[in-house]
């Protein structure tokens, strides 16, 4: 029998639950650690990113309405279907990031875990963060944290599947919706989270994942009314861009989680609440008592 | 039958104590600055109230490098217990001097006085008592296991509750081990100043806090100053995007609270008299210089009628008048460019077809004043429904159905707060869930308590003053 030839997968973006490629009909290659051709990914353009917020907008009354606990259900869905697909993002992480075998699987297995720290989440976040407060007056008083609407992620660079997974759970689980950019030279594995999370019961325009350049889109992004807030990890922290980014935020008081100064943060470390609670706001209620 | 006008009942304008002149507050020395000085005016009469130097770039520089010095040689590392007593000495000192406070926010600003008496300098005392407790106790907030000061904070308020505001920004900075450099309003800087002297009596270290009044400029050189490393924002929503943009790349932190625009909604099952009463409080507490005011009636249909011509019943009884007198419910607008800007946007809803209704209401001769005003025949699109107008101007629309009330109320750029008037309960916690603002207020409208998270979401501003809440934004954690 003569030697198979692989099928090979087209890589494309995840805009409101479908896979289109980009409008523009661009495409660039994607290569290996040691500069090997992988794969063509779509090139992500300006009407890309605006149809993404669009979805992510259009996704976001349902998925805000949804039950905490279903959401840590369906995070918790993402670690299954992840798990039952760990060998192919393995070998997507070893390519992109030219790890050995073993690391890249310590990488994938993490990312599952990610998802199961976030999944827990879900129903506990309004307790630690929510508070019933004693104010001087006949009255009840409560706070809660409510998701702020549409997060722009720009992913980190390096970290492809880990980072990516420990920018957008944070984003979701309380919540709100997100537009992805993808780290843009090691963007495999995000395409391959998009198919896990198209078949894991997340609703479509949950979570919208591009591929392409973070500084062609980002700028869009950022000056996006309709986005609510905007993670810049996948900017340079201290360059230029990451500034006009900010600036350009500014137009509707959004919502900045700046890039970390120095190297990409330890993905592997516990993440904390911060993550969580950039994309939240506390809404404060008040009644009255009495008969 | 016989009429009984009210008498007047004046408060003693000599308890304010007002000096001719006042400095600025650096290094816990008052002083003179090299930039020169500014007027404060009583907008009840227009007369002169007092000389305030005015600080400029210099004094910025001096005030940025005592506040750092400060917080690294003393402050920062105070026990915070010794901290925390330092707050509950100036809230005990805030109570005795409350009278005299009020007496003065009352000339400064123009707000009647039963309300700075009963409203801003309890809350300013409640304030500071408030994160006096918090300041040993940071690790049991919730904010992170080793919270930290970010070090001076650089801190922007606005002349509509002057001393109050001072008050929400330092007490929070203070109590997180952070020292201060304050910027009132130029229009409103007197209280912030007799505070500035209640630190100085209450022993606090120079340099904790320092207060310099000015204008714009003043302001953009606090915010701006590399020194500064927290900023702290209550104002307009443009110049917070301003200040945004001034802060890209800096790495500085940044809360802002801004304006807004809300929806006070009532339906056909709300107690109509409590409404009544909630939707004045909600537009005209305060001359309806509030950033949270219930600037947008939103009624059921069905009640609409009823519902105005008991609220314009309830209008005809406001008294308008000198901000001293413990009778008047309606006080000055606070500035004559603020009085330009209401009449300015009054004219836009007469020009885009809305009909005007005041009450009959003789305005003093001096001074700026607008009388209690509601707009009818308003649609989403007007200007005066889609824009801040910061005064006591009400524009009324109606809905039929919750989804309506809803999405009417969350149609602005704004979401800030919002008010929900019903006796059905459930309906209450369906709408609170639903309204995109960060102040809720069900069956009441415009309570404040420092145990109380206040803030917006969208282009109201992000980051919460008051409560557990409010402490994060002075921390590094």
């Amino acid at each position: 029998m003569s030697e198979r030839l692989d099928i090979h997968k087209t890589y494309k973006l995840y805009i409101g639950g479908r896979f289109p490629r980009s409008e523009s009909g661009r495409s660039y290659a994607v290569t290996d650690a040691e500069g090997r051709f992988l794969a063509n990914a779509a090139q992500a353009s300006r009407k890309d990113a605006r149809d993404a917020v669009v979805a992510a907008r259009a996704a976001f009354p349902k998925w805000t309405a949804a039950a905490a606990y279903n959401r840590g259900q369906i995070l918790y869905r993402v670690a299954e279907l992840l798990e039952g697909r760990r060998s192919q993002f393995a070998a997507e992480v070893a390519a992109g990031e030219g790890l050995p075998a073993e690391r890249a699987d310590e990488q994938v297995a993490r990312s599952i875990d990610r998802w199961v720290w976030y999944a827990g989440w879900a129903d506990k976040i309004a307790q630690v963060l929510g508070s019933a407060n004693a104010v001087a007056g006949p009255y009840f008083n409560f706070s809660v944290p409510e998701p702020t609407g549409v997060v722009a992620v720009l992913a980190p660079q390096r970290s492809s599947l880990l980072g990516l997974v420990s920018v957008v759970a944070p984003v979701i689980v309380g919540g709100s919706t997100a537009v992805v950019v993808a780290a843009e030279d090691r963007p495999l594995p995000a395409v391959t989270l998009a198919e896990v999370l198209a078949t894991s019961d997340l609703p479509a325009g949950v979570v919208n994942i591009l591929t392409g350049s973070a500084a062609e889109l980002g700028p869009w992004l950022a000056a996006h009314m309709d986005v609510n807030a905007i993670d810049l990890g996948g900017v340079e922290a201290g360059s230029d861009m990451h500034t006009d980014l900010e600036r350009r935020a500014a137009d509707n008081v959004k919502r900045v989680v700046r890039a970390p100064l120095g190297d990409e943060p330890d993905w592997a470390a516990e993440p904390g609440l911060r993550r969580m609670s950039a994309y939240l706001e506390t809404k404060t209620v008040w009644h009255p008592m009495g008969v | 039958m016989s009429t009984w006008d009210y008498a007047p009942a004046p408060e003693s304008r000599s308890v304010a104590r007002l000096r001719t002149s006042y400095g600025m507050f650096v290094g816990g020395e008052f002083g003179d600055s090299q930039s020169g000085s500014f007027k404060t005016v009583n907008p009840a009469t227009e007369e002169v109230l007092a000389e305030v130097a005015e600080a400029g770039p210099a004094d910025v520089d001096r005030a940025v490098a005592v506040a750092g010095r400060a917080q690294q040689r003393v402050w920062g590392p105070m026990p915070p217990a010794e901290r925390g007593k330092y707050l509950f000495r100036i809230a005990r000192m805030v109570q005795e001097r409350a009278r005299e406070l009020a007496v003065l926010e009352s000339l400064d600003n123009g707000k009647p006085i039963r309300e700075s008496r009963d409203v801003d300098i309890p809350l300013v005392a409640a304030h500071f008592f408030y994160y006096a407790g918090w300041a040993d106790k940071l690790a049991y907030a919730g904010v992170g296991p080793d919270p930290r000061p970010l070090g001076v904070a650089g801190q922007v308020i606005p002349w509509n509750f002057p001393l109050l505001m001072a008050a929400w920004k330092l007490a929070p900075a203070l109590a997180t081990g952070n020292t201060c450099v304050l910027k009132p309003a130029e229009t409103t800087p007197l209280t912030a100043l007799v505070l500035a002297e209640i630190c100085q009596q209450a022993g606090l270290p120079a340099g904790v806090v320092n207060v310099l009044p000015g204008a714009g400029d003043t302001g953009r050189a606090v915010v701006t100053h590399p020194g500064v490393h927290k900023v702290a924002f209550t104002g307009s929503t443009e110049v917070g995007k301003e200040i945004a943009r001034a802060l890209a790349g800096t790495g500085k932190k940044l809360t802002l609270e801004l304006g807004g625009k809300a929806a006070n909604i009532v339906f056909d099952d709300a107690p109509v008299d409590q409404a009544v009463e909630g939707i004045v409080n909600g537009i005209f507490f305060n001359q309806g210089h509030v950033c949270c005011a219930g600037s947008r009636l939103l009624v059921q249909e069905s009640i609409a009628e009823e519902l105005l011509d008991k609220l314009k019943l309830r209008l005809a009884t406001l008294r308008l008048g000198d901000p001293l007198d413990k009778n008047t419910d309606i006080g000055a607008i606070n500035s004559a460019a603020q009085l330009a800007k209401i009449r300015e946007l009054s004219d836009v809803g007469d020009a885009e077809g809305a009909q005007r209704w005041s009450p009959p209401c003789e305005l003093p001769e001096h001074g700026y004043w607008f009388p209690p005003t509601l707009f009818t025949g308003v649609s989403q699109a007007h200007r005066i429904a889609r824009e801040e107008i910061f005064g006591p101007v009400l524009s009324v629309l109606t809905f039929r159905t919750p989804d309506e009330a809803v999405a009417k109320a969350n149609n602005t750029p704004y979401g800030l707060s919002a008010g929900v008037w019903t006796d059905k309960g459930s309906r209450i916690l369906w709408m609170a869930q639903r309204l995109r603002a960060g102040v809720v207020w069900a069956n009441t409208f415009n309570r404040f308590d420092p145990a109380s998270p206040f803030g917006g979401f969208k282009e109201s501003g992000f980051g919460r003053e008051g409560g557990r809440q409010g402490l994060e934004a002075y921390l590094d954690v």
